[in-house]
């Protein structure tokens, strides 16, 4: 490979870092605004009282639970698709692994937030947290919800590390590229890389060490959010099922997020010569496979409770299949299983335009799936008498929006200081040299177009 | 040790709901007004359940007093991160407001639904703001809040009583709801003492447990109704 391709990878990759747009400001200020909304939205909730909200009793979890469901959810795809692809070294994965990893560490800082904003009393939430206190009361290790502090920190941590390991080399790249302040920062993440056999040794080490780590403590940190459900005496709750239910709900949200990631970072960053059809037809494959999954699980646990007809659970099964519930439960599957079988099993529609608009969907669906298995089983709890039912009001749809513009804006800055794109990885791909990395399909190689 | 108990006779509930304003009134238990109470945020320690049996004209009402059933096998206690909800030697399912951070897991974690969870900071519409009982605790907007037994009056008993230099006997603890049931539907006392009316009656053959299929060990016992229509 001439040395002209390898200066257009990075020059082409790095554009993003070095020229500013009047778009990106726009951008970065329209999100920001509403990200500041929703701030101040909690902030009032706080000043307020929780009544502000549409939580009521039966129904203490809502809203906020579901978009912390969702987005732990979301930040499946990232790390464990990467790690995967990375293990059984698919060459096609080299433009994607980044983007995808990054999704992960935003998807799980704003969902780690909302166990913290559905509290009473937020300001104590550091009473989760095992530390030293001088009356020596430490949390209950029982409670599942000191589980997920554990579980979430681990998975947050491990996949920052997992994010920021592949991204020495290429910090080093933009530090030998810029000058001034600049320079310094980046040299500063850069950990002092010079590229030699050594380090690349090293790095390689690490990162199959984290790749094969980070792939049980994904699958565990989902199974720990359901355990929040399923060790509740609650009708439809209290499931064994719900571990790999949740996991592979997970995994088919995020990549439905990563889909529609990629679309978005290929349209405006202009990365069509990077990410190709071929990466969006190969995750829409496993967007496919997912829904199939997906559809099997809600299969499975309706037809167990139908068919069982133990009367408490038959009151939440009618409630969502027939009941108040049942257009947002036919609407998840038709986005979730009709809507994902039908367009991503017939090659001509599992365009790039194809899997996006799945991907909106499932999004859509597996939102909705969360929240209809945390709120109507609370409204249908054992005693008629309490039923209750539940009505979102102004104050969570806010923050609920809010999410989404966080996750844009923190998505956007690191696309704007971060080259999304694993520059180092796609020129191992091209160059057969360093043993790193086995060289890119020929299929898959730069520039080329598929249809 | 003691083992606090209650007893509901459900053929002498009335429905007439002093219990509930007994209750209201001795835990400082705000009222929410209208509105409120229209979104479910209502809180009554103690509800009185009313359910209609048979089809018209054969309609039978039914009224079952509910509050927490202060379970040996509390679903709540273990959900709790930060221990607010926790055991007590002597059995009562306690709730530390101060050690509260809302999380709510334990009102889901309820079968029964008699936890209830603090919306707003509590008000009172004057002159009721004046009556409030200087030995219960106002909770702060936040917390979880329940049905304690009157742990202030079991306190206060046994206080009087080792002050006295005298055990203490069955009927000297009278939880407000008992005291304000004009039907003498509700007897609470200690279940361990087998001399103890409350131990009389959770050993009826009419005594049943509300949701004792759920496994929680409800220390709350419910003699059912006797007469047929």
């Amino acid at each position: 490979m001439s040395d002209a391709s390898t200066s257009r990878l990075s020059d082409d990759l790095l554009r993003p870092l070095l020229q500013t747009t009047w778009q990106f400001y726009a951008l970065v200020a329209f999100l920001a605004s509403i990200v500041l909304m929703g701030l101040g939205t909690w902030g009032y909730q706080m000043y307020n009282g929780f009544g502000v909200s549409g939580i009521n009793n039966p129904i203490y979890w809502a809203f906020y639970i579901t978009n912390f469901v969702f987005w732990i959810g979301i930040s499946h795809a990232g790390t464990l698709i990467s790690a995967i692809l990375r293990l059984v070294n698919a060459g096609w994965r080299r433009p994607v692994t980044r983007c995808a990893e990054v999704i992960t560490a935003f998807a799980l800082m704003i969902g780690a937030m909302f166990p913290i904003i559905h509290l009473g009393r937020p300001w104590l939430f550091f009473w989760l947290v095992p530390y030293p206190s001088s009356r020596m009361i430490w949390p209950n290790f029982r409670s599942p919800l000191v589980w997920d502090f554990f579980a979430i920190t681990t998975y947050l941590t491990g996949s920052l590390l997992f994010l920021f390991l592949p991204m020495i080399p290429d910090f080093a790249l933009v530090r030998d590229k810029s000058s001034g302040i600049r320079r310094r920062i980046y040299g500063t993440l850069a950990l002092g890389w010079r590229g030699t056999s050594k380090q690349w040794h090293r790095l390689e080490s690490a990162m199959s060490i984290m790749a094969i780590a980070i792939i049980p403590v994904a699958v565990s940190v989902h199974t720990i959010v359901s355990f929040d459900f399923s060790m509740a005496p609650v009708p439809m709750w209290h499931s064994t099922m719900f571990g790999p239910y949740f996991v592979a709900g997970a995994i088919f949200s995020g990549i439905a997020g990563l889909i529609i990631a990629m679309a978005g970072l290929r349209k405006f960053l202009h990365l069509e010569e990077y990410l190709h059809p071929i990466h969006f037809q190969n995750l829409g494959k496993l967007l496919l496979m997912m829904s199939l999954l997906w559809g099997y699980f809600v299969f499975a646990e309706r037809l167990t409770t139908w068919y069982g007809n133990e009367p408490y659970e038959i009151a939440v099964l009618r409630v969502t299949q027939k009941g108040s519930f049942a257009p947002l439960y036919w609407t998840m599957v038709v986005c979730n299983f009709v809507i994902p079988v039908i367009v991503l099993s017939l090659k001509k529609l599992r365009t790039i335009g194809g899997c996006v608009f799945v991907s909106f969907g499932v999004c859509i669906g597996m939102w909705l799936e969360r929240f209809l298995i945390v709120v109507p089983s609370l409204g249908h709890k054992y005693l008629p008498y309490s039923w209750g039912t539940y009505r979102p009001r102004p104050v969570e749809i806010m923050i609920t929006i809010s999410t989404f513009a966080a996750m844009g804006l923190l998505y956007t800055l690191f696309a704007k200081f971060v080259p999304i794109i694993s520059i180092w990885e796609m020129r191992a791909g091209e160059h057969p040299a360093p043993a790193l990395m086995p060289s890119a399909m020929k299929e898959h190689a730069l520039g080329e177009t598929h249809a | 040790m003691h083992k606090w108990g209650l007893a509901v006779d459900l053929d002498r509930c009335t429905g007439c709901g002093s219990c509930v304003t007994a209750c209201h009134a001795e835990n400082n238990i705000p009222t929410v007004g209208p509105e409120q109470a229209g979104r479910g945020r209502a809180m009554h320690w103690l509800r009185v359940e009313r359910y209609w049996e048979g089809d018209f004209p054969d309609v039978q009402l039914k009224f079952r007093p509910v509050m927490c059933q202060q379970c040996d096998a509390a679903p709540c206690e273990p959900v709790c991160p930060t221990y607010a909800s926790h055991h007590t030697a002597e059995g009562l399912n306690a709730q530390v407001y101060n050690r509260c951070i809302g999380t709510r897991y334990c009102a889901n974690a309820c079968p029964y639904n008699t936890r209830y969870f603090d919306f707003f900071n509590p008000s009172w519409p004057k002159p009721l703001h004046l009556q409030l009982n200087p030995d219960v605790s106002v909770r702060e907007v936040g917390v979880m809040e329940k049905c304690t037994f009157c742990v202030q009056r079991i306190n206060g008993a046994q206080i009087e009583a080792k002050a006295a230099k005298r055990e203490l006997k069955d009927g000297d603890i009278k939880t407000a709801c008992q005291q304000g049931c004009p039907a003498q539907a509700l007897v609470f006392g200690d279940l361990n003492d087998p001399e103890s009316e409350v131990s009389r009656l959770s050993k009826s053959p009419r005594g049943t447990k509300l949701l004792e299929d759920v496994g929680t060990l409800p220390k709350v016992t419910y003699l059912q109704r006797q007469t047929q229509a």
